[in-house]
């Protein structure tokens, strides 16, 4: 035991001069296992920097939420079948407000786009959500300034706005917009409050729209526009219940048929989520795949590499042999070789993912962190290439013979 | 007197092809501790390949041989190193040190291999290069010794591990004639001190040196001589 603790320690150094006097074939040779290592490194990276993003960007819609729309979210078959679905209407939400027990919170909500303009300042293509009492509960938001809507603005279709963060900032600069009227489209709002910032929701900015009642917007902008539903479920283990509940009442609502296909879609939280999963599922699979295929090649490299090397240190490889050293000695030098090799390569690999990992981070609008679970499995991976790849070299040095090595020159 | 060495009938055949190389065909001999011999004889008459034999570096076609009582013709690779190790210091002619370590790192090789830890290994082979006169040279390259350095290297190499036996290929035959003296003298002086040395050489002013000289032509021995008495 203590021999190997010296022979260890000898072989790192040994190996460690060996790569210190042919440091560009050394770094040529460690092409393969960089490449591989950095493949997964900064995939993981970036997918652990998407998630963080995809995280907060549908953290917004809530898990507890169900949306009734007219087309799904994810439309896997073919997008014209839904076409042709009626559209969501106010009918089917009092349908559904009238008769669901299960919901803790039901709303209707429409929007369109309009340009909206303060005395000379004006926005061009901002989102025009109608609301109802509920939004706000379900929406989970709160209002900064002002306030929400009352029962009595909803109800009597009044011309009242609630504005988001950044149009305030954007329209009114530092005045107070409190009682200030403003145009949405060629109509006058009173804006009665502003929301706190939200950031935004699947790439479009929840601060950057205002609110009006939805009977206004119909009253303001026309009657013929679908409609979303939106659902609060009480805590997460009703979800499926009230899924239940709501297509069944909106079969009800729509009259179809035992036999007739839904003509209306519950969305959820958990299908995008799913849907994320599966994308990055498959940008894992394919890094890995390219990343084994570098490995290997790298591996095969190193063998090479250390096949030349051993020839070419015939004459030590005698020597060492002549002054005692075992098969086992020999065999052992060489592995420890061809593993630090590859594990500088792990090592040069996982500081260009980190590099790379900054810039992504600095220069696009993603997130991105190196993972520690990728940075050790890279390095492991590396080792293990050195390991695999280095026995047969290393074991066709530890057997040659040492009468013919003396006399190579 | 203690044997150290017993060979007896030791033939080497080499197999180039179809065409078999006796290059030893039954040698005979017994050596004792602390002897001094000179094996000598032309070039291609089978030196090299006794010393391969004797040193533990190669095992005879036939034959039997005892090295302090170990038969060391029924041993496998790993035993061979083992007892190189323990058993054989080499002193070879083109000096065989490894070029890009040190004296030091050279010398401590066999004692790596014995597995003796760095702080120990480090004294007992600065103790070894003392011995040769190299003290101030120990953390040179080979390539920043001349030939009589490098030799003496070779030769702390060779004894830093106590070995029962020195075995010297050619110790002088890549060295101008007054390195060669100097080097002689160290095997001398480690004869005197009570190594067993085993010379080969084909150079008379070499052999000379040795209390016994055995000559060797076409794998036999034609001469076994005790020229001193010591
Ligand atoms: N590895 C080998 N393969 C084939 N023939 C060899 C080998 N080693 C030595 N010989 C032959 O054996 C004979 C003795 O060689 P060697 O022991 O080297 O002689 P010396 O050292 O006295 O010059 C020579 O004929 C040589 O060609
Ligand atoms: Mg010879």
């Amino acid at each position: 035991m203590i021999s190997f603790i010296i022979s260890l320690r000898e072989n790192i150094l040994i190996a460690l001069r060996a790569l210190a006097q042919n440091k560009m074939r050394a770094i040529l040779t460690t092409l393969g296992i960089v490449i591989g290592v950095l493949t997964v490194v900064s995939v993981a990276s970036i997918i652990s920097g998407l998630n963080t993003g995809f995280a907060s960007q549908i953290s917004a819609l809530g898990s507890n939420t169900l949306y009734v729309h007219k087309y799904p979210w994810i439309i896997q078959d073919d997008f014209f079948k839904y076409r042709n679905r009626p559209d969501i209407t106010m009918k089917d939400a009092e349908y559904l407000k009238e008769h669901s027990r299960l919901a803790e919170a039901i709303s209707a909500a429409s929007g369109t786009f309009r340009d909206i303009k303060y005395r000379n300042n004006s926005l061009t293509g901002i989102g025009v959500s109608g609301v109802t009492m509920e939004t706000e509960i379900i929406e989970g938001f709160s209002i900064a300034d002002g306030r929400y809507f009352t029962q009595i603005e909803i109800d009597h279709n009044k011309a009242s706005v609630v504005i988001g963060n950044e149009i305030k900032e954007k329209l009114f600069n530092h005045k107070n917009p409190l009682g200030e009227r403003i145009k949405v489209g060629d109509f006058s709002y009173t804006v009665i409050g502003v929301m706190e910032k939200r950031g935004s929701l699947l790439g479009h900015n929840l601060d950057s729209e205002v609110y009006v009642p939805l009977g206004t917007i119909f009253k303001n902008f026309g009657f013929h526009r679908s409609i979303r539903i939106l659902i609060k479920v009480p805590s997460p283990e009703m979800i499926e219940q009230v899924i239940d509940e709501i297509h069944f009442l909106m079969r009800v609502s729509r009259k179809l048929k035992p036999q007739e296909e839904d003509n209306f879609s519950i969305n959820q939280q958990e299908m995008l989520t799913n849907m994320y999963k599966q994308l990055t599922n498959g940008l894992y699979t394919a890094a890995f795949g390219i990343g084994a295929l570098s490995l290997i090649v790298g591996g095969i490299g190193i063998m090479n590499i250390m096949l030349v090397s051993v020839a070419e240190r015939r004459k030590e490889i005698g020597i060492r042999k002549a002054l005692g050293a075992k098969q086992r000695v020999i065999t052992f030098q060489f592995i420890i070789e061809s593993i630090i090799i590859c594990s500088v390569g792990g090592i040069i690999a996982i500081l260009l993912s980190f590099l790379m990992s900054l810039v992504i981070d600095k220069v696009t609008p993603f997130p991105s962190n190196v993972p520690i679970w990728s940075v050790l499995m890279g390095l492991g991976f590396s080792s293990l290439v050195g390991l695999f790849f280095g026995i047969y070299p290393a074991r066709r040095a530890a057997k040659l013979d040492p009468i013919e090595c003396l006399r190579y020159e | 007197m203690q044997t150290l060495i017993n060979l007896k009938d030791i033939v080497k055949t080499y197999q180039i092809g179809t065409v078999e190389v006796q290059a030893l065909r039954g040698v005979d001999i017994l050596i004792h501790s602390n002897e001094y011999i000179s094996i000598m004889g032309p070039s291609g008459s089978g030196k090299s390949t006794l010393m391969n034999i004797i040193g533990c570096l190669d095992t005879p076609t036939s034959g039997i041989y005892e090295l302090e009582g170990e038969l060391v013709h029924t041993m496998d690779d790993n035993k061979l190193a083992e007892v190189r190790n323990r058993k054989v210091g080499f002193v070879f002619q083109t000096f065989n040190l490894l070029p890009r370590a040190t004296a030091l790192h050279n010398v401590e090789l066999p004692l790596i291999y014995s597995g003796i830890s760095a702080a120990k290994r480090k004294v007992i082979a600065e103790d070894a290069i003392e011995k040769v006169g190299l003290t101030d040279r120990m953390h040179h390259r080979p390539s920043e010794l001349s030939g009589g350095q490098r030799q003496r290297v070779a030769i702390a190499r060779a004894l830093v591990n106590n070995p029962s036996l020195i075995l010297a290929d050619e110790p002088t035959g890549n060295l101008d004639s007054t390195t060669g003296k100097e080097i002689m003298a160290i095997f001398d002086d480690l004869h005197n001190a009570g190594n067993t040395i085993i010379l080969i050489t084909h150079e008379k002013i070499v052999a000379d040196h040795a209390d016994r000289i055995v000559h060797i032509l076409d794998g036999h021995i034609a001469e076994d001589i005790q020229v001193k008495n010591n």
